[in-house]
């Protein structure tokens, strides 16, 4: 019992870790720009079917390296000729937008892709077993967790270190100052959910590794993603880390003791959350 | 009387009419009354969701929770409880409300985009209850073995299961009420308060309005028109499944108060009707009409944001 428990909670963890990184992205976005990206499952779906159209040429590690740049461009596309236009309304449109978006994407893959779910071949050594004991814990979710360490050790070091990184915390807490010092904001934000879309791809290419390409898997990934940004607190990228584990660790838990109320505890976990401190975790106080 | 309140009063009577005449002139324009019927219930959906978007300014995402909610307690009271449509239409709308209480203080203190993001994500429960809990709910394959009943008075019964343009003026009857019930508030004091919500909070906050209590009411009102259209909209199909519940559902209301105009009264029903015939006719031409309807979200908001009746007024302003 205690293994299995045990079990449940690392793999928790690695589900966890994969609703940070997609959260990271859409945190990274909202933060800056106070825009609710809907369209970032769609973007996820968008990494995952180019990274499988890509395979055959580039094989597995080029996927890997390519389709989030790709992603990338087309997030950068999508906010240059849309979500441009809306910055300074009411927060409104830009949901209503990037929802529409949401529609077309998952359509779109379907449509291009095909509705049946289709499979995503990742190297031999990586699907082996591990373990006979746990046998569902493949070489390939560990690969996951330590690239997802990577993408977001790599993350907080551009935002620490680098000039684009530093502007972008700067322009989260007062973009009209640094706007003002001469900053390219049009620019900065653009890089930003260009950034913010990269992770979104990143996460599809992993994704599909693990469940397999079908055009839902977009939105079926994002509404975890919301509640790992609530639970962690708004405008705080490290909580966002920790909301996405915890409620990964928390669902690992209950499907232990209660596997039909697997989806629905990080819901309760929200709750309770906004109950006792409506910020979230490490959020800042009045910022939303 | 004044051009405005003129204006104000034939635009009254022209909708009441329209939609009074709708099973006659309906089939004449290649329509059926079943059509109009999801118009009206979505409709009133659409404006519940509008009395907190636009009448109070707060920006609310996951009104499908408590539309879906309703739908499952008026089918469940039917299905194991009582063989009656109007207890189960009492019963929705009841859940509608009760559900909207109790989340209601968790959310109201947050505001714009954070609101939207809780309420979204908070449907999301109710969802996986109706998708987990098969024994009770039917799960995936929805709420099956029910139908709405006759309408029993005691001294006569109306049969609303077979008589479509019976089952529509039921309906009509209860969207009457519901919207009376909607416009009576929003012209009281009350409503009038909301609206100063809307323009300036932090002013109403130093007039010594209670903001939070002011917006916790209105936001149980929504959730309960918004149960009392989801019940409806069970009783119309005879049929629930999860999809009522999905976190799609609650953009397709938003979406039609802002393409009919979310600062007047009728728009969202407007824009209930056009979303309503377009995807009626998408879903017949296309297999990609979500992809349509996505364009549609997008173009409504680069080129429509103030909505038809917005765009009219301007217009004539």
């Amino acid at each position: 019992m205690t293994q299995l428990v045990l079990f449940n909670i690392f793999n928790g963890l690695i589900v966890g870790a994969f609703y940070a990184l997609m959260a990271l992205g859409l945190s990274l976005i909202l933060n800056l720009s106070g825009v609710i990206n809907f369209a970032h499952g769609g973007f996820l779906a968008i990494g995952g079917y180019v990274a499988f159209t890509l395979l055959p040429y580039v094989g597995f590690w080029g996927a890997l390296v390519l389709s989030p740049i790709l992603t990338a461009i087309l997030g950068i596309i999508v906010e240059r000729f849309l979500i441009r236009r809306l910055y300074g309304r009411d927060p409104l449109y830009s949901l209503l937008l990037t929802f529409g978006l949401a529609f077309i994407f998952e359509d779109g893959t379907r449509f291009l892709w095909g509705a049946q779910s289709l499979p995503f071949q990742v190297p031999i050594w990586l699907v082996t077993p591990l373990s006979g004991d746990f046998f569902f814990l493949t070489g390939y979710r560990l690969f996951m967790v330590f690239i997802v360490a990577l993408a977001v050790a790599a993350l907080f070091f551009i935002l620490t270190y680098t000039r684009l990184g530093i502007r972008i915390r700067a322009g989260t807490l007062d973009l009209e100052t640094v706007a003002a010092l001469g900053v390219n904001v049009r620019i900065l934000r653009s890089m930003n959910f260009g950034l913010g879309v990269y992770l979104a791809g990143l996460a599809g290419v992993l994704a599909v590794g693990q469940l397999g390409l079908q055009p839902t898997i977009g939105s079926s990934l994002i509404m975890p993603s919301f509640v790992a940004i609530i639970v962690g607190g708004l405008g705080s990228l490290p909580g966002t880390l920790l909301g996405g584990l915890l409620i990964g660790v928390a669902s690992g838990i209950t499907t232990v003791f209660f596997p039909s109320a697997t989806e629905a505890v990080m819901y309760v976990m929200m709750a309770a959350v906004l109950l006792v401190r409506p910020r979230g975790l490490l959020g800042e106080e009045g910022r939303f | 009387m004044n051009a405005i309140a003129f204006n104000k009063n034939a635009a009254n009577v022209l909708v009441w009419v329209l939609l009074l005449a709708a099973p006659f002139w309906l089939p004449f324009v290649g329509g059926y009354t079943e059509l109009g019927e999801r118009i009206v219930v979505l409709g009133l959906a659409a404006m519940s969701v509008n009395f907190l978007l636009g009448y109070t300014g707060v920006l609310s995402f996951g009104h499908a929770a408590y539309f879906g909610l309703g739908a499952y307690g008026a089918g469940m009271t039917i299905r194991y409880l009582v063989p009656s449509t109007s207890a189960g239409l009492l019963v929705g709308m009841l859940v509608g409300t009760l559900a909207g209480a109790l989340i209601g203080p968790l959310i109201i203190r947050l505001r714009g985009v954070y609101f939207a993001m809780v309420t979204i994500a908070f449907g999301q429960v109710f969802y996986f209850i109706a998708f987990r809990w098969n024994a009770v709910t039917g799960g995936d394959d929805g709420l099956l073995g029910w139908t709405r009943l006759p309408l029993n008075f005691g001294f006569t019964t109306i049969d609303i299961l077979h008589n479509t343009r019976a089952f529509y003026y039921f309906i009509l009857v209860i969207f009457a009420i519901s919207v009376g019930v909607m416009a009576w508030l929003l012209r009281s004091p009350f409503g009038r308060t909301l609206i100063a919500i809307r323009e300036n909070e932090r002013r109403a906050r130093f007039l010594g309005i209670p903001v939070d209590r002011h917006i916790w009411l209105s936001w149980v009102i929504s959730c309960c028109f918004v149960g009392v259209a989801g019940a409806l909209y069970a009783l119309l199909n005879n049929f629930v499944d999860p999809r009522a519940l999905y976190w799609t559902q609650s953009g397709d209301f938003v979406i039609m108060a802002v393409l009919g105009g979310m600062r007047s009264f009728w728009g969202p029903l407007i824009g209930a009707a056009i979303f309503v015939l377009l995807q009626d006719y998408l879903s017949s031409q296309t297999q990609n009409w979500m992809s349509f309807v996505g364009l549609f979200f997008v173009l409504v908001v680069l080129f429509f944001p103030r909505g038809i009746l917005g765009a009219i007024r301007r217009k004539v302003a």
